[in-house]
């Protein structure tokens, strides 16, 4: 599992509006949280829905975080919005072995045969989660779900105090939705 | 009195150049900027203080016996108190008269 | 005890004015110091900060309002960025050598045109002369500590001159990282209330700028360098002082791994950090190389930069700004300049880099400073280099 690496470097990939620079917020918060060096930051420039976007995070247990430069090899990225998968390369510099989570209704044996072999894989139908539990297709939380079934970066119990400080009384049905994503995550294992 | 600037070092200068003399541009000589005064007829002169309202320096004053007379020290000779006074009580004179 | 906390650096920037209890924020928004600024008003209306907060319509009306607020003797802050800096231009000059202690957080954003919202020093570069007391900072903590130390530098009476903190526009400003923020009474003990000596006052009127004829401006503008000169004993002071409370401790120009270095990389802001982890890389492959980080940028420390650099052979200085037709960098040309009449004085190269929001990676800073010591002993053709430009 990535959580004994002492820098792990992720790379969120979303949609303007779709809250992937919040994910890879609360991500960081919950690190820091736990006592470790964190940076969370999107890639940088004005805002607009539905365009293409970026978000990083760096975890490190040990020592402060001093590169400051957009991720280009990361060890996980995190796919929000599958129509992504054919616009942008989100495999683009993941280290071999590196961990892809793709939010999608695909069955995972699909995906794993487009996905080459020198990456790990695993996904999850997140907007289905989300409509459920949250009423509305927004999978940033519950993709944080897959994220840690996926990685074991951080403790699910970390990402509780961020969430419940970030969105207020729609705090729960986060949660919840994040729990359900941890649980149905499928992966290798 | 303040000291002449031509006088002052950097060190006399209170912070951010700050003049702490309260009004002492009234120190300011500006009445050797004119080339022409207004003259008082006082026969004409019905007091009503058109004249310094408009003096654009406020130096028309008026004195013990009710005229308006204009502060010399001060005065620029700009004449709008003559073509403002409408019984034509002022009249700008060269000042080498 | 201080809070660890993650954070966007922008809204710390906001908490920071709020544990100093600023009374007056005019500030207009710019992208990327909107975050600061739009925090702060949200804090001013919901009651947490008892301030008056003007939404001004430019940041040249901010930095006025800022002047007569910081006139009337109000602890004055505000925040700009790139067109918002130099919108306000002219006004900054009036403020420094009014000597009003207004304090200013930039979030250093390119220049126009074409248009850039991403990150550089070209903001910085243009205000270099307007008299303000500058500080670099390369991460989120030394953001708000020299914040709380820019009020307390600004105000103090032996000082009375605005103060500019910059920050990296998005690299900083947008970046969640952990930090500390002090205790409201760690920052009661550590920052005096401001107690401007001429506040305007009806009952005791002064005369603020005033008209300055030929026979005396010269001597009020040595009054304002010497005291800009004078300020630098305030700021290492304070920080001595800050470094005794809160144990981390700040210098006009700091050193990484440089000792004995032969050769030496100069940066200033938050790709210092990115450097370091450069540094240690070419340290552990044997290269003699060390970097130095410019903190203190007005007054200049030029005793700081003399002694930092006299063992090395070569100085290679990297610039985010680009000063056209002239130098090429212009802190290169400051310090080549600050160096001339030394006796020992390294090679100085100069590039420019990291403009516009581009990234210098570790691999860049490799790049910059074996091409550095490349060009020390080829010579070049070219005043600078332009890193990572495509030709």
């Amino acid at each position: 599992m990535i959580n004994s690496a002492p820098l792990v470097e992720i790379r969120w990939h979303g949609r303007g509006g779709q809250g992937a620079v919040t994910s890879a917020e609360l991500v960081a918060r919950a690190a820091i949280n736990e006592g470790r060096y964190a940076q969370a930051f999107p890639s940088f420039g004005p805002e607009r829905r539905g365009a293409p976007v970026l978000a990083f995070v760096r975890i490190s247990s040990k020592q402060p975080i001093r590169v400051r430069a957009e991720i280009a090899q990361p060890d996980v990225v995190v796919v929000l919005d599958p129509g992504l998968l054919r616009i942008v390369n989100v495999t683009s510099g993941l280290k071999p072995k590196g961990m892809l989570v793709i939010n999608t209704r695909r069955p995972f044996q699909d995906i794993e045969s487009e996905v080459k072999a020198q990456w790990q894989l695993a996904t999850i139908d997140a907007t289905r989660i989300a409509r459920e539990l949250l009423g509305v297709p927004i999978v940033n939380t519950t993709m944080i779900g897959a994220l840690l079934r996926a990685t074991g970066v951080i403790k699910l119990e970390s990402l509780l105090e961020p969430i419940r400080q970030r969105f207020g009384r729609l705090a729960e049905r986060n949660i919840d939705a994040m729990k359900k994503a941890y649980q149905e995550t499928v992966l290798k294992e | 009195m303040t000291k002449p600037e031509s006088e002052l070092t950097w060190k006399d200068l209170e912070i951010g150049s700050i003049v702490t003399e309260p009004g002492n541009a009234s120190q300011y000589q500006t009445g050797d900027w004119r080339s022409q005064r207004p003259t008082l007829n006082h026969d004409r002169c019905v007091k009503c203080g058109i004249c310094s309202i408009f003096c654009p320096e406020g130096c028309i004053e008026q004195n013990a016996d009710g005229y308006f007379e204009a502060n010399l020290f001060y005065c620029k000779g700009c004449g709008i108190c003559a073509r403002e006074c409408w019984t034509q009580a002022i009249t700008m004179m060269e000042e080498e008269e | 005890m201080a809070k660890r906390v993650g954070i966007e650096v922008s809204l710390a920037i906001a908490e920071m004015a709020k544990l100093a209890n600023v009374d007056v924020v005019a500030a207009y928004p710019i992208t990327p110091q909107t975050h600061i600024v739009e925090h702060l008003a949200q804090l001013v209306a919901n009651g947490e900060l008892d301030a008056a907060y003007i939404p001004v319509e430019s940041e040249h009306s901010a930095m006025s309002a800022c002047l007569g607020a910081s006139a009337v003797g109000a602890r004055t802050f505000t925040a700009t960025a790139g067109q918002g800096l130099e919108l306000m231009h002219e006004v900054l000059y009036v403020a420094s050598s009014m000597q009003l202690p207004v304090v200013m957080t930039v979030a250093n954003r390119a220049l126009s045109a074409p248009l850039s919202v991403w990150g550089d020093h070209s903001d910085v570069m243009s205000v270099r002369d307007t008299g303000w007391i500058q500080i670099f900072t390369e991460n989120g903590q030394e953001v708000v500590d020299n914040l709380l130390c820019a009020f307390r530098i600004a105000e103090d009476p032996e000082v009375l001159l605005p103060v500019m903190i910059h920050l990296d526009g998005f690299h900083l400003s947008h970046m969640i990282e952990p930090l500390f923020l002090p205790q409201p009474s760690e920052v009661e003990q550590f920052i005096p209330p401001n107690r401007y000596p001429f506040p305007l006052n009806p009952g005791k009127p002064v005369t603020m700028g005033a008209f300055a004829p030929p026979i005396i401006y010269s001597e009020t503008k040595k009054a304002q360098q010497a005291n800009l000169e004078a300020s630098k004993a305030v700021i290492l002071h304070c920080w001595e002082d800050f470094g005794h409370h809160f144990k981390r401790y700040y210098s006009p120009v700091e050193s990484y791994l440089s000792e004995g270095a032969r050769v030496l990389l100069l940066t200033m802001g938050s790709f210092s950090e990115t450097a370091m982890a450069a540094i240690d890389k070419m340290r552990q492959e044997g290269k003699d190389v060390g970097l130095l980080k410019l903190r203190l940028w007005r007054p200049f420390p030029f005793k700081e930069i003399r002694q930092a650099v006299k063992n090395a052979d070569v100085l290679i200085i990297l610039d985010r700004a680009l000063s056209f037709g002239g130098p090429g960098g212009p802190v290169c040309s400051e310090i080549r300049s600050a160096l001339y009449h030394e006796q020992n004085r390294p090679k100085v190269i100069s590039f420019v880099g990291g403009l516009g929001g581009r990234d210098i990676t570790v691999a860049g800073f490799e790049y910059i400073v074996n091409r550095g010591i490349q060009i020390s002993q080829t010579g070049s053709e070219q005043e600078f280099e332009i890193f990572g430009v495509r030709e």
